[in-house]
């Protein structure tokens, strides 16, 4: 059996988390939320008006059902970071962060230094944080030990859907977390979920691909089923990769 | 390190020429496929999107540009309103209402009238705004336009200028006061033809223009919006300079995110016909160019279009979208009995709004194409 998925002590039922952006509408979004199960829900602090409860976009999302993970999207670096999320906090009670910190806004990848500094500091001042970060695994190592209760390292660039170009270093973050590890970033077909999972991942994390799908609300699903279909696979105990080629021994049979 | 005005000065406008008559469509097409598996393009592919031989490919060309606008930016528009403060002009632009020697009615919006227009403006969702001024540091000082900001931020969250050029101190003092985005369009980047449309004023001086986006970048402007007035020289040559323009701030001032305006010449106060007019092929062309070359660029299109047309641009490379915009200071309060002149004519605008529908309806029209309509993407709370 999966351990259950447990981050700073909340118990996650579901194993996908769904972005905000991109959506035609803030009615598809919030029935593409519906369709994905997804229980943690990211917003972009940038989007929103976080002291108004009638922001259109907060207002779609029922803070009873989902758990908001605001996310810092624009900070150039750790001082913009640490300066929205305790606005946000402060006007909105939000406590958990997705803390993303991405100076450069064309391919958006994570700045691992100012991540790293923002992380210290909000973790000092009482926040949950959940840092992206590209699939670097002494970073991530560094990041739980400042406190972080995630990591969340990228398959590909951002809203790129080239899927997990990133497995070996994935790999190995898996291997070496204390802390649960999140995919995000770059999943663009539910088939990506898969091998996220595959890799010994704990959750992922989906925008672009549902936002920008035909079908939003169809697409939500289909990643809701591949969750589904690579946890189901896991507990089943899959075969080991392998074994069919194994049947001869053509360099120890000598020795029968 | 080199300016961007040493790199330009040895581009050829001949040479550019050329090498846009010699692209063939099997070149084109093999950019396209390039473009299409993920392949990123170097800044000199533009002569290939930008051919002749491209304007052949223009479906293609519109489905790989409508791709990478859905995968970057989704199915939403982000939409903005100018405020103009003054009309006021030290500069002879042939192609602009607001030239010196043109005899309209000059005005600066007093600060009551500015807060006034921007509040209706706000009342209208428009949370971008871009404040707008002819070069007159007497009447729009820089005192003034920091007094401006700091009063406007609180409603709105993102604030850009299109102004004169200043230097980077001045620069540091408008986007410290809360201005975070700058556009300043080089207008024509062919010095000669340059030097012909700008013959008087401190606009002539084509360098200092030319090396504002890098100052404002160096003082920390987030948005910097580039562009070429379409009309007064051959758009292709244009787009070859504008985008390495584009690609030599993106490696230098990496910080900035790059946003290019595509605006047509439209009549004028002093009636100036462009001499190189840009046909609705032409321009689509042009954008779809540019997005294939900067996938995560803005593109923005404004009121000087018509409706029909910026409809039908949306989702296809196009994410920016001026709205209800007027080009007149104290515009949005044409009843005021201030603005009128002696002759009680009302102050002139820069240019004549083609598409003059309310925000509102331009906002239902980008709705009804399935598409959201974002008002706010930035937040005070970054900065202070």
């Amino acid at each position: 059996m999966l351990k259950p998925l447990v981050i700073a002590g909340r118990q996650i039922k579901s194993r996908l988390f769904l972005g905000t952006g991109k959506f035609p509408s803030s009615q598809v979004m919030a029935d593409a939320l519906e369709a994905s199960g997804a229980e943690m829900v990211t917003v972009a602090l940038r989007r929103v008006e976080f002291d108004n409860p009638r922001d259109d976009i907060i207002a779609h999302i029922d803070q009873g059902k989902y758990l908001l993970l605001p996310n810092t999207s624009g900070a150039r670096d750790a001082e913009e970071a640490v300066r929205i999320a305790k606005l946000a906090r402060t006007a909105s009670g939000w406590n958990w962060l997705k803390l993303e910190v991405t100076p450069e806004p064309n391919f958006l990848l994570p700045d691992p230094i100012e991540t790293m500094k923002a992380a210290e500091i909000l973790i000092k001042e009482g926040f949950v944080v959940l840092p992206y970060i590209n699939a670097d695994p002494i970073l991530a190592k560094r990041l739980q030990e400042a406190g972080c209760a995630a990591v969340m390292p990228l398959g590909s660039p951002i809203g790129s859907g080239r899927g997990i170009k990133t497995a070996d270093q994935i790999r190995i973050i898996v291997q070496q977390a204390t802390v649960p590890v999140v995919v995000d970033a770059g999943l663009g077909l539910p088939s990506h979920v898969c091998q996220a999972f595959e890799l010994g991942a704990d959750a992922v994390l989906v925008n672009t691909a549902v936002a920008v799908a035909d079908d939003p609300v169809t697409m939500a699903k289909a990643f809701r089923l591949a969750v589904e279909s690579s946890l189901a696979g896991i507990e089943a105990g899959s075969m080991s990769e392998g074994d069919a080629a194994s049947a001869s021994s053509p360099l120890t049979g000598f020795l029968r | 390190m080199k300016s961007f005005y040493e790199i330009i000065s040895t581009i050829e406008p001949d040479r550019i020429k050329a090498k846009l008559r010699e692209v063939t469509t099997k070149q084109v097409r093999a950019l396209l496929d390039s473009i299409n598996s993920g392949g990123i393009p170097q800044a000199d592919d533009i002569t290939i999107l930008a051919s002749p031989a491209a304007g052949e490919l223009l479906e293609p060309m519109a489905q790989a540009a409508k791709n990478i606008t859905l995968r970057r930016f989704g199915k939403t528009i982000q939409m903005y309103a100018p405020l103009y403060i003054s009309n006021y002009c030290s500069n002879s632009c042939r192609y602009c209402g607001f030239n010196i020697h043109n005899k309209i009615n000059r005005r600066t919006s007093g600060r009551e009238e500015i807060l006034a227009e921007a509040r209706l403006l706000n009342n209208q969702h428009i949370s971008q705004l871009l404040l707008v001024s002819g070069e007159c540091p007497s009447e729009v000082s820089i005192d003034l336009l920091e007094n401006t900001a700091s009063e406007l931020k609180g409603l709105f969250p993102s604030l850009s200028i299109e102004i004169y050029p200043l230097d980077v101190p001045d620069y540091s003092r408008l986007y410290k006061a809360g201005i975070d985005g700058l556009a300043i369009y080089q207008e024509t980047y062919d010095q000669k033809i340059y030097s012909m449309v700008h013959p008087a004023g401190p606009k002539r001086d084509y360098g200092y223009r030319l090396g504002a986006p890098e100052r404002g970048a160096a003082a920390g402007f987030r948005q910097i919006g580039l562009g070429s007035l379409l009309g007064l020289n051959d758009w292709r040559v244009e787009s070859h300079y504008l985008m390495h323009h584009a690609a030599y701030l993106m490696k230098h001032h990496w910080k900035s995110q790059i946003s290019v305006s595509f605006p047509r010449l439209r009549p004028a106060a002093g009636g100036y016909s462009p001499e190189f007019p840009v046909s609705d092929q032409e321009l689509v062309q042009m954008i779809c160019a540019f997005r294939l070359m900067l996938p995560d660029a803005g593109l923005v299109l404004s009121t000087r279009e018509p409706a029909k047309l910026r409809d039908h641009l949306i989702g296809l490379g196009i994410t920016r979208m001026s709205a209800g915009s007027k080009t007149a200071p104290g515009g949005y309060l044409d009843k005021l009995d201030s603005n009128l002149d002696k002759q009680g004519r009302t102050a002139e605008g820069q240019f004549n709004v083609c598409d003059d529908r309310p925000v509102e309806a331009v906002a239902q029209s980008i709705r009804a194409k399935g598409y959201d309509t974002v008002w706010k993407d930035w937040d005070n709370g970054f900065e202070r």
